[in-house]
């Protein structure tokens, strides 16, 4: 089969298929009442519309920390403690400087 | 008084939105024969075409009023009706036994008796839609525009947004895909 004269005939056929050029009735009666309630804010707007997300969003993470820290309290004991054993080490020259006066 | 294209722009990107409309009422026409061109169903091109406008007011202070409205309207028609293609290319796996009578007709008279036929057939015509929706859509997109609107590829280029050597590179692939096509359409019915 000749392709290259099967794919001539099809694009004359496409060439003779002009698309319609026929409008939906009152499209851009649609269209424009589409884009006057998109109109975009003003940029002062824009900031004051994402500031208050983020101040949601922080108070949102402040309390659930605050519940959690609230719910689970920690009991630290001696073992435990890091900031304890951390001085321990910290200062364990200057204990054993002193045993050795 | 009639308001020329300049006012009318001009009025919008003052926030007149309502001024937007004659634009739309004037242009409406080529961008849906446009969109016809790469969608079937009506409510794909209406689709198309609303998303055009929507892209055109939003971008309307990017127009700088050089070339005409038309012309920066009608790239970014193509351009929308490209994206269209990209997130639909679910039909290119159809396979070819899909073909209905006529068209499967129209093949077998091009086998037996192709001085027969004529290009305006529609047989043919539904079988050149089957063919382009198999086609990807940079390849689609550019068969569209070289071969059967019949445009230069420096238009091609102006219109996509490609440079003049990647529509050259592209033609050129799109030609041997379509071939490739015709050739499985041609082996899946005859052999």
């Amino acid at each position: 089969m000749n392709l290259a004269e099967l794919q001539k005939k099809l694009i004359a056929a496409a060439r003779a298929n002009v698309p319609g050029n026929q409008v939906p009735y009152a499209f851009e009666k649609r269209v424009t009442a589409l884009l006057v309630s998109r109109v975009a804010p003003d940029d002062m707007t824009l900031w004051v519309r994402g500031l208050w997300r983020a101040a949601v969003s922080c108070v949102a993470i402040t309390l659930l920390f605050g519940a959690w820290a609230v719910l689970n309290p920690t009991t630290t004991t001696t073992a435990d403690d890091l900031s304890q054993n951390f001085e321990n080490t910290l200062l364990a020259s200057v204990d054993q400087g002193d045993q050795a006066q | 008084m009639e308001r020329t294209e300049a006012e009318l722009i001009a009025a919008v990107l003052k926030g007149d939105a309502a001024s937007f409309e004659p634009l739309v009422q004037k242009y409406s026409p080529r961008v849906f024969a446009t969109a016809r061109r790469y969608a079937r169903r009506e409510s794909e091109v209406e689709d198309i075409a609303q998303e055009v406008w929507l892209k055109a007011f939003s971008k309307l202070p990017s127009f700088r009023g050089e070339a005409p409205f038309e012309h920066w309207l009608m790239r970014m028609t193509v351009r929308t009706c490209y994206d269209f293609l990209r997130g639909h290319q679910r039909n290119r796996e159809s396979a070819f036994s899909e073909l209905s009578e006529p068209e499967n007709d129209w093949l077998e008279r091009f086998v037996t008796q192709p001085e027969t036929l004529t290009d305006n057939a529609d047989a043919a015509k539904l079988l050149i839609e089957h063919v382009m929706e198999k086609l990807s859509p940079p390849a689609r997109l550019v068969i569209t525009l070289l071969e059967i609107e019949d445009r230069s590829v420096k238009e091609i280029a102006e219109l996509t947004g490609w440079s003049v050597p990647l529509v050259k590179v592209r033609a050129f692939r799109a030609r041997g895909e379509m071939r490739k096509i015709l050739a499985k359409m041609t082996k899946d019915k005859y052999l």
